[in-house]
């Protein structure tokens, strides 16, 4: 299993976002984790990378815990974390918001640059250009660029289609497959549920900061509760 | 008239005094940068860097009367050990008065208090073991004229001033823009949990920050020590002014601490031969107070504290 998580609650101040959360990962695999709004996602991903910590519970990576360590170690334990709202480095250029994403590496990151432009050409096209300038989509890619350029392994997406049109969100959608495809672990947190689900080989429905379904991606996708509470559909019998 | 009479003099007086706010100015803009706080220790560190490189050159030059190549070695000399006198208390300000309470969470006027208290400790600290009286720094070369302009004598301690303030901001510039401490202090100061989510050890770039600006300010007390002697007062009225010149070229911005800094050194001096040098404290906070009331964010701030 390459990522544990078991137990896990996380508190701000004495309010519990997360009671009680058990999630596994494993090699290769696309995880959704859906939920609404304030139901525990996005404390999830932080606590996964060393900004939250909990207060009881763990976080393992390949068996070993993680959860005491500092987002700085974490991130060289090969976790990439693609934060909601994108958070580009405004006034860095292109190029240097991607080479923050190499910050703990060393030696030459021709290849990764390469990788990364040939995932998203447009990056290659506006390298100089300044991130706070680059339009909602751009800044997305390059937020996922940025986190592949440290060579993760595990890769935690928050909210990718966030304020997205929807042509836009599918191109995104294809590229995190081929992500997966090239190797690497990914966990999605979407409110888009029909998307991820049908991207992801499992999924995890929060509420509440409780885990209340677990399940293959399309047995979810196929599930009336969670078509009526995540697909906009009418509840049986309504 | 009395404008005109002494322009040029009073230029250039003006420019070595704005040199010496840059540099003071950009540990100012670097701190406030990555921590959205005015390290009013600054003063100190400034301080610092003149006993530092008073002790070094005493033992180094002695009573001799240095010449030619050895002027320019034992300059050199004062510049560094000025810098790393400056950068070791800048780092223990970070260390003890700055980082405890960032542990805690602790509200912003904290840090304030922590500061001015800090400061007090220090430059009493220096009063009680280095004396009350100005102390007067060996000099490292023979002052005296070297060209003039317009009718102003230029004196070699000007040129000293621009040749080593000039060099430390062109590689300061070039350290922020291009190496990878500079891309930490950036990403920090721009968005500090995700330049952790990168790999970015926030703490150690903090100190990094800190030392960097110290190894500026300690120099410049060594240049302005070189004039005007080394006592441990010092570095108030400087620092307080340098801290101006930072808020009038936009904190957080570095080449804004420059600009300004030559910028309020060139506007101190100017109205001295209209109105007498007791004007030039006043003429400086001035602008301060003009400044943070009709344009806070300075000349090159995009929008306060999101600047660096």
């Amino acid at each position: 299993m390459l990522l544990e998580i078991e137990d896990l609650e996380v508190c701000y101040g004495s309010i519990p976002a997360l009671k009680g959360i058990d999630l596994e990962v494993d090699e290769r695999e696309i995880v959704a984790l859906l939920g609404a709004n304030g139901a525990g996602k996005t404390t999830t991903l932080r606590t996964i990378s060393g900004l939250c910590h909990p207060s009881r519970g763990f976080v393992a990576l390949d068996g070993e815990r993680i959860d005491h360590l500092g987002p700085h170690e974490v991130a060289g334990r090969g976790i990439g974390h693609v934060p909601e709202g994108r958070r580009i480095f405004p006034r860095m250029s292109v190029q240097e918001n991607l080479e923050m994403g190499a910050y703990r590496r060393r030696g030459s990151l021709r290849d990764d640059f390469e990788r990364v432009f040939g995932l998203f050409p447009v990056l290659g096209d506006r390298r100089r250009q300044v991130g706070g300038t680059l339009s909602g989509g751009e800044q997305q890619m390059l937020a996922i660029g940025r986190a592949l350029m440290s060579g993760p392994r595990l890769l935690l997406l928050d909210e990718p289609s966030m304020g997205l049109a929807p042509l836009i969100v599918r191109d995104i959608f294809s590229i995190i497959g081929q992500i997966r495809e090239e190797g690497t672990t990914i966990l999605l947190v979407e409110q888009n549920a029909t998307q991820a689900l049908r991207l992801a080989d499992r999924g995890y429905v929060i509420e509440n900061g409780r885990i209340v379904m677990a399940d293959e991606a399309s047995r979810l996708l196929a599930d009336e509760r969670v078509r009526a509470a995540y697909l906009g559909e009418a509840p049986p019998g309504s | 008239m009395c404008f005109t009479q002494n322009f040029w003099n009073f230029l250039v007086s003006g420019l070595a005094d704005g040199f010496l706010y840059a540099l003071v100015a950009i540990g100012y803009t670097l701190v406030y940068g990555v921590l959205q706080l005015i390290n009013f220790a600054h003063s100190e560190v400034f301080m610092s860097g003149g006993f530092a490189s008073l002790f070094i050159l005493q033992a180094a030059i002695g009573s001799s009367q240095p010449h030619g190549i050895a002027s320019v070695g034992f300059v050199a000399l004062g510049v560094v050990g000025g810098g790393i006198g400056g950068a070791l208390v800048a780092y223990l300000l970070e260390r003890v008065a700055y980082r405890p309470l960032r542990r805690r969470n602790a509200p912003r006027l904290a840090f304030l208090i922590s500061a001015i208290g800090a400061s007090y400790f220090l430059y009493n600290l220096a009063g009680k073991e280095f004396g009350r009286n100005a102390l007067e720094i060996p000099s490292p070369f023979v002052n005296g004229p070297v060209f003039t302009i317009f009718g102003a004598t230029v004196q070699t301690y000007y040129i000293v001033i621009a040749i080593a303030a000039m060099a430390m901001l062109v590689l300061v510039d070039r350290v922020v823009a291009m190496t990878k401490l500079g891309k930490g202090i950036r990403a920090v100061a721009q968005d500090a949990e995700t330049a952790s989510l990168m790999g970015v050890n926030i703490d150690r770039v903090i100190a990094q920050t800190f030392v960097l600006g110290g190894l500026l300010g300690g120099a410049a007390g060594f240049l302005f020590g070189l004039n005007a002697g080394v006592v441990y007062t010092m570095g108030f009225t400087p620092a307080l002014k340098a801290f101006t010149a930072a808020v009038l070229g936009g904190i957080g911005n570095i080449r804004g601490a420059m600009l300004g800094g030559l910028l309020l050194g060139i506007a101190e001096n100017l109205p001295v031969g209209c109105v007498g040098t007791q004007w030039r404290d006043v003429v400086a906070f001035g602008i301060l107070v003009v400044v943070l009331i009709f344009r806070p964010r300075g000349i090159l701030g995009e929008q306060l504290g999101r600047a660096a």
